[in-house]
Order: structure tokens, then C-alpha cells, then sequence
């Protein structure tokens, strides 16, 4: 039997989920709305919310004392070399995973989720010593690298979730068909996980764009994304918050758009397999 | 050519030996059934054939030349599923090609193959469907076509027709069987349903936890059963094991009779009973009938139109020349 659900009830929870996603999105919208006012309006008490006088002279000042598209170029390369990477290692990785398990998968797995759980900063020390010692600081190389080794945790257990839901007489179908070990990845195994694989290349693709510590930390000029874009405009004073704000924007403007768009991809691939 | 032999074949998963040790000859051209209760290791030995288990000893001969360690694609063996194993993100004609694909063959020959497979197998009209808009009968006709077209040395079948229903199931029989008559080509199938290996076989092998209890024709294993194990399983209704004073009167330990083989009177007869449960399917009748002084109840087969009922005595006498005998240990006494 269907559970009954009173209106005033589903009222009450619309309303509740409203204000939820509200309390979530308000600082992104404060941010979006400071960029408009002026450095005053922008430190006045009582802040003001809708009626001031809005302005794009900010956006014009941040756009005329930095070069926005070079930090934008860099945050492309950076997330979408980092994830493509990324995927091509676990794609085999998850595979051998999902299909031939062994005593010791769990363990594995296991074992790259706890690197998650290890504070960034507890490795800075070795990883700059690296970077130093092979010349990748302020390099793409050396981010893309980094990005991708933080994220490929996630990246193979996303696809490992995704694999487990492949009936695996498919994939012997396709041993018996004639196919190798590339074959059946590529034509069988890769197509039918395409809505997993798609919303974890959109998930990293996020994670990797908005990661900021490391991007911070090894870059100087040369390879600095969208993040060090917005730092350069935080002054320990806490002064010209309206340019921050501009910075903040444009930076989070082409992720947030990606993000509209892919929403329903994401929200599909999140909650592949669960229902069948 | 498709002639298999397994030689000294085992399988152990870590320490537990699922197949030990077995000999096993196919010859080309036949149709050879395993059959067996579930976990009996019917399905795991086909799996060994195929090359999607590895073999812990033993040596699988394809054609006479060694495959044991050839991985499936390099076996030349096509095999059809319990679950049909369609690649779903493909049409049907893209489904039926991927073998040939693989095998490099040309676009102009794929075609033609495919057209020849959708005709003999009716998939004609649904070429261009993807298997999620096919019904269960279709999905595994396309899981034949896509067997068919590499013109394999041997079909391995694994239990193909357990997810179709009981109508369906003795159509496709026929159609497996007809194939197998014009293909000429060796197929291994894999069934727990004694009547689909009595009505498709020319060999059965009887498994019975990973050890094979007889191989031979359907009417040899019905006839001639070598032990109580096949006795029981091949034929349906199950014959009737008997043990006890009644089974000392032929010197054996169980006696065993078919349901087909008691003669049903009300007058006369060696064993006096009553009737329990009658089951009619018109064609047969099957009545289950306590006998006085057994432990187990009879089952006798007569024909459509029998007027007994439940409570009713009846008596029951066995034809003398189609008694089986078998001693303490279940083995056939000749």
C-alpha cells in the first residue's frame, strides 16, 4: 500500500527542503551580489541586501589588473588533464577490481580511501621537496600530476561501485565472442558503464577545478588556475571585498554553469544501480 | 570438427575440490548433456571447457590439440547463457556481428551471416532493436544467432532455457535440437532438467558433486542405470526404490521399478495398498499409493482415464523383468 501523504505534509517538507537549499546557496549568492556593489556598500553595517547601487566596476578592475583567461586556461588543463588521466589508470584499475577480485581488493580499497583521510598539509613538506628537486614547481605538469594522484581514489572506487553492477557473464560473452583483454573494455565493458563513467569524469572534473590547496601552495605565475586568481585578491586586512567577490565569481561562473547543465548526468550516474 | 577430451581434468576452489579428477570424451558432431542436481559441477565443468575457469590439473584437448591454456577467445568454442549475456548498449544485428568483428571478418561477409542467422532464426524484424525491447524467447534466439555465426568448433550451452517459461521452454528445445540436426556441430549443454537431457541428448553424463556417475545414451541411462544416484534422477516421475524384506526377495538391497512398469488391478496383484493423492494430466495418470508394510509410498503411472480415488484399495504388481537391483553400496546388481 502507498504511504499516504497529506498535503500540509508535503507543504511542510517543500518548504523545509527550500530552506535548506537556501542556507546552502546563500554565500554563493552573497558573493555573486557583493561583486556589484561598491567597496563601501560592500563593509556597510547593517549590510545591505538588494538595494544598492549596483555596479560592474569591480569586474572591470579585476579584469584590468589581471589576466583572467590565463588563470581559466590553466584550471581547464589542470582538471580536464588531471581527470582524463585519472580515468585512463582506473578504468583497468577498477576493472581488475570489479571482475577478478582478490583476497586483498578490499583491503586495496580500502587502503586508498584512508590516503583521503590524511590532512593535505601533513605532506606538503615531501611533496614541495619533490616538486623542487624535479623542477615541477609552478609547473602544469607537476599540478595535473598531483590533481590526479589526490583524486584517483575516488575516481576507481566510483568506477569500481559502477563495475560491480555489470553482470560479469557479459563480459565472459564477450571472452567467448573472441574479444581480448582491450576489446572487452573498450567495446563492452566501457560503453555499458558510459553514465558512471561520464558522471565521475563531471564529479572530478569539480573536485579538481575547486582544489585549492595544492594549486596554491606549488604554483607561483606560470601554471596558477582560477583558484590563486581568487587568493590574489585577499588581503590579510580583509579590504576590497567587492573585487573579491568579482574574482570569486568568475571563478566559480564556468563550474557552476557545467554543473546546471550536467546536473540530471550527475544526479543519474550518482545514483546509478540503485534502482535496477 | 569439435571433438573434445578431458583428461585427468580437476577443479579445486583453495581447498575445495569441486570436480576431482575426471575423463571425458566428446566426439564431434554430438549432442552431449550434463546434467545433475545444482552444485553438482555441471556448470563449472563446462566453465573449464570454455576457458572462463582455469583447470587445477589436467589437460583439455580441443580437436586433439592442447587448450588448457588457451584463453576462450583462442578456443573457437561459442557458448550461449542461462542469462543470455547480450551486450544491452547494442542493436540485435550489432550483438549477432561482435564475434565476427573480433574475428576480422569483412563487413560483407558479417552481413551475410547475419542475415542468414536472423532468417533461420526469425530475427529478421528486430535486427535493429536492442535486446532490452526483446522478450525472453528473442533475447536468447539472439544469443544462438551470435553463437551460430562464428561457426564454432563446439556450442556450449549453460542452462539456456531456465529463464523461459514452460511453453517456451519446449519450443526452444525443439529449435535447439533441430539446429544441432543441420549444424552437425558438437554441443555441450548444460542442463538440471532430466527431461530436457532426455529429449535432447545423444550422451548424457550424470554428475554427482563434481563425479560422474554414468555416461550414455538416454535409453541406456533409463534402461541400464549403473547406480541408485541414476536411477532416481533419470526418468519422471522418479522410479520407486524399495529396500528392506521386499528387495531381500531378489537378493539385492533396493529394488528399484518405474511408475511406468506396475501393473494396477483391483482384484489381484502382489502388493495391496490404498490410493493417496492422484495427479491427472490427461494423457497420464500418476497415483502415489501406501503399499501395507513400506516405508515409502509408490508411484504408479496408467493411462488418462483411471477411476480410482483417494482411500480406494488397490493392488499393484511389478513386471519381474524390469526390476532393478541394486546392492548395499547403491551399485547395480546384473
Amino acid at each position: 500500500m502507498a504511504r499516504a501523504v497529506t498535503t500540509n505534509r508535503k507543504i511542510l517538507n517543500t518548504a523545509i527542503a527550500w530552506g535548506v537549499g537556501l542556507v546552502i546557496f546563500f554565500p554563493i549568492l552573497w558573493t555573486i551580489l557583493t561583486s556589484f556593489k561598491t567597496e563601501a556598500q560592500a563593509i556597510s553595517d547593517p549590510p545591505v541586501f538588494l538595494f544598492f547601487d549596483w555596479t560592474l566596476e569591480n569586474y572591470a578592475v579585476v579584469q584590468e589588473r589581471s589576466d583572467y583567461m590565463r588563470f581559466l586556461w590553466n584550471s581547464v588543463i589542470l582538471a580536464g588533464v588531471s581527470t582524463v588521466l585519472g580515468l585512463i589508470i582506473a578504468v583497468p584499475a577498477a576493472w581488475s577490481m570489479a571482475f577478478v577480485p582478490s583476497k586483498r581488493t578490499k583491503d586495496i580499497l580500502l587502503w586508498m580511501l584512508s590516503t583521503k583521510m590524511l590532512p593535505a598539509v601533513g605532506v606538503l613538506y615531501p611533496i614541495y621537496l619533490l616538486f623542487i628537486q624535479l623542477g615541477l614547481l609552478d609547473s602544469r605538469l607537476g599540478l595535473i600530476i598531483v590533481l590526479m594522484l589526490i583524486n584517483l581514489p575516488i575516481i576507481v572506487w566510483m568506477l569500481y561501485t559502477y563495475f560491480k553492477e555489470i553482470p560479469g557473464e557479459i563480459l565472459e560473452a564477450s571472452r567467448m565472442d573472441g574479444a581480448g583483454l582491450k576489446d572487452e573494455i573498450l567495446y563492452v565493458l566501457t560503453p555499458m558503464a558510459v553514465p558512471g563513467i561520464a558522471s565521475t569524469l563531471l564529479l572530478n572534473f569539480i573536485l579538481a577545478w575547486n582544489e585549492a590547496f595544492w594549486t596554491l601552495n606549488l604554483t607561483a605565475a606560470k601554471a596558477a588556475p582560477l583558484t590563486a586568481f581568487i587568493a590574489s585578491y585577499s588581503s590579510p586586512e580583509g579590504l576590497f571585498f567587492a573585487k573579491l567577490s568579482a574574482a570569486s565569481t568568475m571563478a566559480i561562473a564556468p563550474i557552476l554553469i557545467l554543473g546546471w547543465f550536467s546536473q540530471k548526468q550527475l544526479v543519474r550516474g550518482l545514483t546509478f544501480g540503485a534502482v535496477k | 570438427m569439435g571433438r573434445i577430451q578431458l583428461k585427468q581434468v580437476k577443479k579445486a576452489f583453495g581447498d575445495v575440490t569441486v570436480i576431482p579428477p575426471l575423463d571425458l570424451e566428446i566426439e564431434d558432431g554430438e549432442f552431449v548433456v550434463f546434467v545433475g542436481p545444482s552444485g553438482c559441477g555441471k556448470s563449472t565443468l563446462l566453465r573449464l571447457i570454455a576457458g572462463l575457469e582455469d583447470t587445477t590439473s589436467g589437460i583439455i584437448e580441443i580437436d586433439g590439440k592442447d587448450a588448457t591454456g588457451l584463453p576462450p577467445a583462442k578456443r573457437g568454442l561459442a557458448m550461449v547463457f542461462q542469462s543470455y549475456a547480450l551486450y544491452p548498449h547494442m542493436s540485435v544485428r550489432k550483438n549477432i556481428a561482435f564475434p565476427m568483428k573480433m574475428a576480422g571478418l569483412s563487413p560483407e561477409e558479417q552481413n551475410r551471416r547475419i542475415e542468414a542467422a536472423a532468417k533461420a532464426l526469425n530475427l529478421t524484424d528486430y535486427l535493429d532493436r536492442r535486446p532490452g525491447q526483446l522478450s525472453g524467447g528473442q533475447r536468447q534466439r539472439v544469443a544462438i544467432g551470435r553463437a551460430i555465426v562464428r561457426e564454432p568448433a563446439a556450442f556450449l550451452f549453460d542452462e539456456p532455457l531456465s529463464n523461459l517459461d514452460a511453453a517456451l521452454r519446449v519450443g526452444m528445445r525443439l529449435e535447439i535440437s533441430e539446429l544441432h540436426k543441420r549444424l552437425a556441430t558438437t554441443m555441450v549443454y548444460v542442463t538440471h532438467d532430466q527431461v530436457e537431457a532426455m529429449t535432447m541428448a545423444d550422451k548424457i553424463v550424470v554428475l554427482q558433486a563434481g563425479v560422474i556417475e554414468q555416461v550414455g545414451s538416454p535409453l541406456e541411462l533409463y534402461h541400464s542405470p549403473r547406480n541408485r544416484f541414476v536411477a532416481g534422477f533419470i526418468g519422471s516421475p522418479k522410479m520407486n526404490l524399495i529396500e528392506g524384506p521386499e528387495a531381500a526377495k531378489h537378493n539385492a538391497h533396493t529394488i528399484g521399478i518405474r511408475p511406468e512398469h506396475l501393473t494396477v488391478s483391483t482384484d489381484s496383484g502382489d502388493w495391496h495398498g490404498t490410493v493417496g493423492v492422484s495427479e491427472h494430466l490427461g494423457s497420464d495418470t500418476f497415483f502415489h499409493v501406501k503399499i501395507d508394510g513400506f516405508a515409502e509410498p509408490l508411484t504408479v503411472r496408467v493411462g488418462g482415464d483411471f477411476d480410482l480415488h483417494y482411500g480406494d484399495a488397490i493392488q499393484l504388481t511389478p513386471d519381474p523383468a524390469l526390476i532393478h537391483k541394486f546392492d548395499a553400496k547403491g551399485l547395480r546388481i546384473t
